[in-house]
């Protein structure tokens, strides 16, 4: 019967293919052990500490013997927000037309060299970025300031867009931009009304992606941005961030900072899974038909 | 012609009111040559096929009479193609222009995603900036003409995608017709479609030569002997380039073949 189809060392072959599925699905899940560490962890940690008074109300001074709270962080939701947002308003653009250079004249010198500097840009540690931002903005004009933790932020985000635009554009068949190329249209037209809408959800991600990796960047921000305890709007002086309150709380001898830290650390997975899921629903929705 | 003594295989109509004459012709990829000097002349509202085995240089060929194969990295081309006596391959001649005179119909239909039928059809259109009244007029001679007009008149709006193969295969020559071409080039047009799909292409083939000049190339011998006029046979030279080694009436061709290549081409002995 089922004897009869056993070929050569069977057993064998089975016990390996099963050893070698039980390799991979231990190596996933210890993969994903972190991450679900450090979220429940940081939740446990950190969910206590929101409230109204928390997201609403920016640092209120500590002093012994009295039971304040410490306020809340507004000021670091606003600074994160400014600074970041001005860091993607001109990271995008910048992102995604290098980008498409790569991606629609890959195969010149030019962009051989590029692919190689975004490269070596996108594994640049970010304190060195920083203190490069420091060095030619701060020291400069004598001040720390949001603008010069911005800018360190675009140079980390515009590799990151560059490469994944290039990336989803190499996926437009070849044949969509011959179609036009054969109609006698020009390379931007071509690319403009072809090659972009059919990428557009692809980029998006890698905005988006971009824009989850800056909102939780410290080191770059310590040295450029500062910090400030008070809610301010002036990307051109001192601010706070989330990433850089939760490391400047954890320094602070009272308790009720070091919990603020956590809540402040909360906040940020929340913003980062929210955005992550963000693109999750904008790619699915947003397919070719 | 001078140059059609270099191979007395090649017996295609005079150069004097030929559309399309290749003088010289030589194509490169890099430094390699891809196709051999060439030198035959295309005459006007006919169907000429290229015919020959796979890798043989036949669709490279057939993209360098509009200038396609120079989207391919390091692709050139030395010679001359005159397209009624002009040069298409004049340093002062911009590609666009020469692709807009001469259309191309590629092997997998490519009809634009994420488009409807009429926009794919258009598309060609909207770079000359046409007003929307003309548009819908110039959609709907298009989609006649590509004898796919009845079959989508009610479903303009839905995506291109959304046809068959044998339509997706018409609304691209109909977006090649849009943009009234006077040359249209297929690269094995109905090599990915059925044959009743094929059958239609064919016809259509046959009913456009009245009024526009084809050329085509094929792997299926029969499809050459049922559309063309006249028949291009390509093979590799012992150089490993592609190269007309015969070339002249349908007719001819597959009843008189001159050359021995051709004959035991399409009698199946190679190929």
């Amino acid at each position: 019967m089922a004897q009869a189809f056993v070929g050569r060392r069977y057993r064998r072959r089975v016990l390996v293919n099963r050893l070698m599925l039980v390799l991979t699905v231990l190596a996933t899940v210890i993969s994903l052990v972190p991450l679900v560490l450090i979220i429940f962890y940081v939740a446990q940690q950190g969910i206590g500490s929101l409230s109204i008074d928390f997201l609403t109300h920016t640092f209120r001074p500590i002093s012994f013997g009295t039971t304040s709270t410490g306020g809340g962080v507004l000021h670091a939701i606003v600074g994160t927000v400014i600074i970041v947002g001005f860091s993607l308003l001109l990271a995008a653009p910048i992102g995604i037309m290098a980008g498409i250079y790569l991606a629609e004249y890959p195969g010149n010198t030019a962009s051989t060299a590029i692919r190689f500097c975004v490269d070596v840009l996108s594994a640049m540690p970010s304190i060195v970025v920083g203190v490069t931002a420091y060095v030619l903005i701060v020291q400069r004009v004598k001040s720390f300031s949001g603008f010069a933790g911005s800018v360190a932020l675009i140079v980390l985000m515009v590799p990151i867009i560059t490469r994944t635009t290039e990336e989803i554009l190499r996926l437009v068949p070849q044949t969509s931009r011959e179609a036009a190329i054969a109609l006698g249209a020009p390379k931007w037209r071509t690319t403009l009304t072809i090659v972009l809408p059919m990428a557009l959800s692809g980029i998006a991600t890698g905005v988006l992606l971009a824009f989850a990796r800056a909102a939780g960047e410290t080191a770059p921000l310590l040295v450029t941005v500062l910090g400030n305890n008070n809610l301010t709007y002036d990307l051109f002086g001192p601010m706070q961030a989330l990433p850089l309150l939760a490391y400047r709380y954890t320094e602070q001898p009272y308790k009720v900072l070091n919990q603020q830290a956590w809540g402040a650390a909360f906040l940020l997975v929340v913003i980062v899974l929210g955005i992550n899921i963000l693109v999750r629903i904008f790619t699915r929705t947003r397919s070719p038909r | 012609m001078t140059a059609t003594a270099a191979n007395p295989n090649i017996q295609m109509p005079p150069a004097v009111d030929a559309h399309l004459v290749l003088d010289g012709l030589t194509i490169y990829y890099g430094s390699r040559e891809a196709v051999a000097r060439t030198d035959l002349a295309i005459p006007r509202k006919q169907v000429t096929a290229i015919i020959g085995p796979s890798g043989c240089g036949k669709s490279t060929l057939l993209r360098s009479l509009n200038r396609m194969h120079e989207t391919v990295p390091g692709a050139h081309a030395a010679g001359r193609v005159l397209l009624d006596g002009a040069n298409i391959y004049d340093p002062a001649v911009d590609p666009m222009n020469v692709r807009r005179r001469i259309g191309m119909v590629f092997q997998q239909p490519n009809p634009l995603r994420a488009r409807t039928i009429a926009e794919n059809v258009s598309i060609g259109l909207e770079l000359d900036g046409i007003g929307r009244r003309e548009k819908e007029a110039a959609v709907e001679r298009a989609l006649k003409r590509a004898a796919l007009w009845d079959e989508v008149a009610d479903r303009l709006d839905r995506p291109g995608t959304a046809l068959s193969g044998g339509q997706q295969q018409r609304l691209c020559l109909a977006r090649a017709l849009a943009v009234e071409p006077e040359l249209i080039l297929m690269d094995e047009p109905a090599s990915a479609l059925d044959p009743i799909a094929t059958l239609r292409i064919e016809e259509l083939i046959r009913e456009l030569m009245t009024e526009i000049t084809i050329v085509i190339v094929t792997h299926n011998m029969q499809q050459a002997a049922r559309v063309s006029d006249y028949t291009m046979f390509m093979n590799l030279n012992e150089r490993g380039s592609g190269r007309v080694v015969e070339a002249g009436p349908t007719q001819m061709i597959f009843t008189a073949p001159k050359s021995k290549q051709t004959e035991d081409y399409i009698t199946g002995r190679f190929g």
